[in-house]
């Protein structure tokens, strides 16, 4: 018995370590692949040039990035006070009855629906019917419909865990209930609500399927709220399918990839910086 | 402005934002429905659902290619990463020491941020060819690339939340089972990864969540042919990538049939979010 | 002379369970007043009711007056959150919010509406002087209050209670976080305290509550069993359950 439940652990064993070979190997295939093709596209012409069209794919992605400000931009200025007000509702203000769990439900069932149906949901509402057209606003809307859920329920997690001792100490010295939330609870939960929101704009810099079927991948320099246009990512898949400029598309790749590498450095690091003033300690 | 004046308008403000959300969420859904009902009046949810031809022109609008597409793509990844997840995760917690793990998990997290396009894009230049070469047929998109590029994808997710689970356990577990004379190796499979099945299955629920949801990469990979897939080698088209290539040329039951599929979607998720609390309330012991 | 704190028949449920029965007693004002009693006896309950602190719970309801300086702080037209500036608390566990030491300390005043930079500067260094606290972080007073240890915490605890300058000053049992030397720091604190205010003391260490306090009630579920001066009730308690509790029958 002992013998064979040694042998079996040193199978098992090899098995861990391969998977995590595996997993590992993969990873690093992909970012890898992207960056070595992607990379020596990448120059200040890239950069600042249009892209031009045509099957070979000429130009570069100078309005995939100016569009893609824009979307981050318009998307967080609406997206941040609806998904926290919506958060300190939930977790300060709404009584416990069933319309509230409803509430919840809901939320909580929309953070899962894939993002496709919300592009649905865009091209139907805010493409069509409010006849805001294939653009920028529309796209943005879209996100803030898709990403509501989530940051909404993320803020509020954060704000949940402020514990009860500290919301009671604010009231026992004489605080209103807004001055409670807004200078101890928001504060305390301050992290994890920066957090959120950064995580948002990564996942706006990342998403495709609904800004592909609400911004109408207009290939010109955005001028204004209704242009239209097209993100890094719909960039990337628009080369993919329609020309056979790949290495572009992987330069874009690799600019989306820079992109996120950056987004997640810098939350590490204000959630870091946050904790240590807090806390006094890391 | 008192703080009295301020604490009373700012509670109304907040049950605004309340409202406001819930209005939201009533819109969204509702609207989805209203658009699908068109199309279920005119062509009913059995043929749509059931039915196996798709050519929007001639008013055939049977999506159960796209369904057995999506399911097909979705449950092979999942085999293919599971395993592999739940490997690297038990690596992590129990095995790597923490240099390797310092090294590993920061990447991974890296890897569920990256974009879907990404994926795609990488799956289309590097696999589909190579999977042409081994099955023959013209670009390689297939169920296998579409598998394979989503399992990559799923990966990290499912990785992240079972090893935070599995770390996340209170030491006496596995304290308590070495010190009964287990091995490392029965202590992971028999103690630990079973008292962390609760985190493990939030991960692969999540996981799959991604993987049904995942619309661009997929349009890169699969081939986006309604057909039924007939092996691994076959092109096929999944429920959302049929949405996203079909959206912008469809007007009137056309459309409204690409509601019913964004329903269809939908209703996955809910059950799929019902079995996994199920689990939640199963596993509570 | 009138009583700070006069409490008649007081009963207090949370939903259908009650937890006080028909309490009546008297705090005196610049004495420190004990209640001591087994886990659960009310005695929280009772101390939480005094600054309304129970209402953050749902569906709790009391029945009965509670006067402070021989106003009923339940009465309609009440304005709790000025309620709460007279009557402050102290919890068990110490709980400094987030912030630096001195955000900490003038909290209070500064959501009370002061701005004045060098009136807080000066409510922040009174308080920490009254707590004892000063003299060890006066030149670090943009620390974060959770780096400090425990029983720093707590008084940096009672120098925030202290900045609003209330009139009573709760306190639930402070020390039962807290390592020997600190419980002791802050029980010479609580005697300097009396002096300028009135303090209520919840505290399941019975010696404690002889060392430290004039009066003392002894609580068992939900009933005020005997309320008497501390050096009476410890060795003369007039109640058979009092002596029982005393001398380490049950509880």
């Amino acid at each position: 018995m002992r013998l064979s439940s040694r042998i079996t652990g040193r199978i098992a064993f090899g098995l861990i370590w391969a998977s995590g070979g595996v997993a590992v190997l993969a990873l690093l295939f992909i970012i890898g692949y992207v960056v070595v093709r992607g990379l020596p596209e990448i120059n200040l012409e890239f950069l600042f040039t249009l892209p031009r069209g045509g099957l070979g794919g000429e130009g570069g992605i100078s309005s995939c990035i100016v569009s893609t400000l824009w979307i981050i931009v318009v998307t967080m200025v609406l997206l941040t006070p609806l998904g926290l007000g919506a958060a300190v509702y939930l977790s300060e203000y709404a009584p416990d009855t069933r319309l509230v769990g409803f509430i919840r439900y809901g939320v909580e069932l929309l953070a899962g629906v894939p993002s496709i149906v919300f592009g649905l949901f865009g091209y139907a509402v805010f493409v069509t019917v409010l006849s805001f057209r294939f653009s920028i606003l529309s796209g943005a809307l879209t996100l803030v419909c898709l990403l509501m859920p989530y940051l909404t329920r993320t803020a509020e997690e954060a704000m949940r865990s402020v514990p009860r001792e500290q919301r009671e100490a604010a009231l026992a010295l004489g605080a209103t209930k807004w001055q409670m939330v807004a200078r101890v609870v928001i504060p305390a939960a301050m992290p994890g609500i920066l957090t959120g929101i950064i995580l948002c704009i990564g996942r706006t810099v990342s998403e495709s399927a609904p800004l592909f079927v609400t911004m109408g991948g207009s290939s010109q320099m955005p001028d204004g709220l209704m242009s239209s246009g097209r993100t890094l990512a719909v960039h990337v898949f628009y080369l993919a399918m329609e020309t056979n400029a790949l290495e572009k598309a992987l330069a874009t790749g690799t600019v989306l990839v820079v992109l996120i590498l950056l987004t997640n450095l810098f939350t590490n690091w204000i959630s870091e910086r946050l904790q240590v003033r807090m806390m006094g300690v890391s | 402005m008192s703080r009295y004046t301020i604490d009373r308008l700012s509670s109304r403000i907040v049950f605004a934002f309340g409202v406001i959300s819930f209005v939201i969420l009533i819109l969204i859904a509702g609207f989805i429905f209203r658009e699908s009902l068109p199309a279920l009046r005119n062509v009913g949810l059995f043929n749509i659902l059931f039915g196996t031809e798709w050519y929007p022109r001639y008013d055939e609008y049977g999506i159960l290619t796209m369904v057995v597409g999506s399911v097909m793509v979705t449950a092979i990844s999942l085999a293919i990463a599971l395993p592999l997840s739940l490997g690297t995760a038990v690596l992590l917690a129990e095995v790597a020491s923490p240099r390797v793990r310092g090294c590993v998990r920061p990447a991974i997290e890296l890897l569920v941020g990256i974009p879907s396009v990404v994926f795609g894009l990488v799956g289309m230049v590097a696999l589909a060819p190579l999977i042409a070469e081994l099955g023959g047929s013209g670009s390689g998109s297939s169920v296998l690339a579409a598998s394979i590029v989503l399992a990559v994808m799923v990966l990290p997710t499912i990785t992240s939340i079972s090893e935070d689970s599995i770390r996340a356990l209170p030491r006496t577990y596995r304290e308590g089972a070495l010190a009964l004379g287990a091995t490392h190796w029965q202590t992971i499979w028999r103690v630990m990864v079973p008292a962390a099945r609760r985190g493990i299955t939030a991960g692969t629920i999540l996981g799959t969540g991604r993987a049904i949801g995942e619309t661009m990469a997929m349009v890169m990979v699969i081939g986006n042919a309604p057909i039924f897939p007939d092996g691994l080698l076959s092109p096929a088209r999944t429920l959302t990538g049929s949405i996203a290539v079909e959206i912008a040329a469809a007007s009137g039951t056309h459309q409204s049939v690409l509601f019913v599929t964004g329903l269809v979607l939908f209703v996955m998720v809910m059950i799929i979010n019902s079995a996994s609390l199920l689990a939640y309330k199963k596993g509570a012991h | 002379m009138d009583p700070k704190i006069r409490t008649t028949n007081v009963d207090f449920f949370y939903g259908s369970v009650q937890a006080l029965k028909q309490v009546t007693l008297d705090i005196r004002e610049h004495h420190i007043t004990a209640l001591i009693g087994p886990s659960g006896c009310g005695k929280s309950t009772y101390l939480r009711s005094l600054n309304r602190m129970n209402e953050t719970i749902a569906g709790t309801r009391l029945v009965g007056e509670v006067l402070l300086d021989g106003e009923d702080i339940y009465s309609d037209g009440v304005d709790v959150v000025e309620l709460r500036k007279r009557v402050g608390m102290v919890f068990q566990q110490p709980n400094p919010f987030p912030k630096t030491i001195y955000e900490n300390v003038i909290f209070g005043p500064r959501v009370l509406g002061e701005t004045n930079k060098e009136r807080l500067d000066y409510l922040a260094e009174r308080s920490l002087k009254a707590a004892g606290l000063w003299e060890e972080v006066k030149d670090q007073l943009s620390k974060s209050g959770l780096a400090l240890s425990g029983g720093q915490q707590q008084r940096l605890c009672i120098a925030r209670a202290l900045s609003v300058e209330p009139e009573v000053i709760l306190m639930d049992e402070p020390c039962s976080a807290l390592d020997p030397l600190s419980t002791l720091k802050i029980e010479e604190l609580m005697q300097e305290l009396k002096k300028e205010y009135t303090i209520v003391i919840v505290t399941h260490n019975m010696q404690q509550a002889a060392r430290a306090s004039e009066w003392t009630g002894f609580f068992l579920m939900g009933e005020l069993i005997e309320y008497g001066e501390t050096s009476e009730l410890f060795s003369r308690p007039q109640e058979k359950k009092t002596e029982d509790y005393i001398t380490g029958r049950f509880g």
